[in-house]
């Protein structure tokens, strides 16, 4: 299994993708820079992680969603490539248009980072198949543009198809229906505003991140 | 050819900090606010010869997000 993380100036949560790749998968993946024209050949997985690409300049994910790296991706991923976007990787993801909505700034203004409580919403996905139905988890929040929107219809279509993979238990930063992460029409992106690689041992206060890891590289074997 | 790309939030998405703003006017004792929307003004100098067409590709692909957001272009001194 060949996966990959994709480091933009500014990516901050780059390693801690990596060493969760590295830790669930057995195997090291690959480091992409985003200046980068093409994708490794034969890549089974693609990680775009968190952070703070471009320092958030027009605003967040849209100066990465432009670069040169981000063509090879949209092309993975229509081929069915499964790619994740945690945190400014789900910024990215929007304004690249692989996932719908936008992400705001957050309702109360501030800066967020502290463990909140997710529902699983959806746990027949690639990426969420080892969880319960019903399940709830803890994993950590670090954003300031978390803030999900879409439209009315888009949102109904959304929970109609069930691609909201993740639900905010309690409201954390105004999302549109307390969406945490959702996933494309086919079913091989997520995007999310919390980070499953910073909850994968117990060192780190909490393992619920880890079947995330396990659910998309088990699916892979 | 310099060109001001006004982007502004839709009608309807929430604006909070345009709301913390109001709040804060209020509190400055500024009677009749209605309302606060915070936008952004993007100057650019451009040749004269930029057709619209690639002005409002500018603003479709990078300036703005149409999902929450609506743009106005304006060419300075035309």
């Amino acid at each position: 299994m060949k996966t990959a993380v994709i480091t933009f100036p500014g990516s901050n949560c780059d390693r801690d993708m990596w060493v969760a790749l590295r830790d669930v998968s057995g195997r090291e993946p690959v480091k992409v820079w985003h200046g980068d024209a093409d994708l490794p050949d034969g890549l089974d997985f693609i990680a775009l992680p968190g952070g703070f690409s471009y320092g958030d300049y027009l605003r967040s994910g849209a100066m990465a969603a432009n670069s040169p790296i981000m063509r090879s991706i949209k092309a993975a991923a229509d081929r069915g490539v499964p790619v994740l976007g945690i945190c400014n990787g789900f910024q990215v993801l929007t304004e690249a248009g692989l996932l719908p909505g936008a992400l705001m700034r957050n309702a109360g203004q501030t800066f967020i980072c502290r463990t909140v409580t997710l529902a699983v919403e959806n746990t027949q996905s690639l990426f969420t198949s080892r969880y319960e139905a019903g399940e709830q988890i803890n994993i950590p929040v670090a954003h300031h543009d978390g803030n999900y929107f879409a439209d009315e219809e888009t949102l109904d279509r959304l929970e109609g198809d069930g691609r909201v993979a993740f639900r905010y238990v309690e409201a954390c930063n105004g999302s549109r229906r307390d969406i945490a992460g959702i996933l494309n029409a086919g079913g091989n992106v997520l995007g999310m505003m919390p980070h499953p690689e910073r909850a994968i041992e117990d060192d780190h206060g909490g393992s619920d991140g880890r079947r995330l890891f396990e659910s998309i590289l088990g699916e892979l074997v | 050819m310099k060109i001001r790309i006004h982007v502004s939030l839709k009608p309807g998405v929430l604006d909070p900090q345009g709301r913390a703003v109001h709040h804060a006017l209020e509190g400055l004792g500024f009677a009749g606010v209605e309302d606060v929307r915070i936008g952004r003004l993007i100057e650019l100098e451009v040749a004269d010869d930029t057709s619209d067409a690639a002005l409002t590709d500018m603003c479709e692909k990078l300036l703005a997000n149409t999902v929450i957001e609506n743009y106005r272009i304006e060419k300075v001194g035309a």
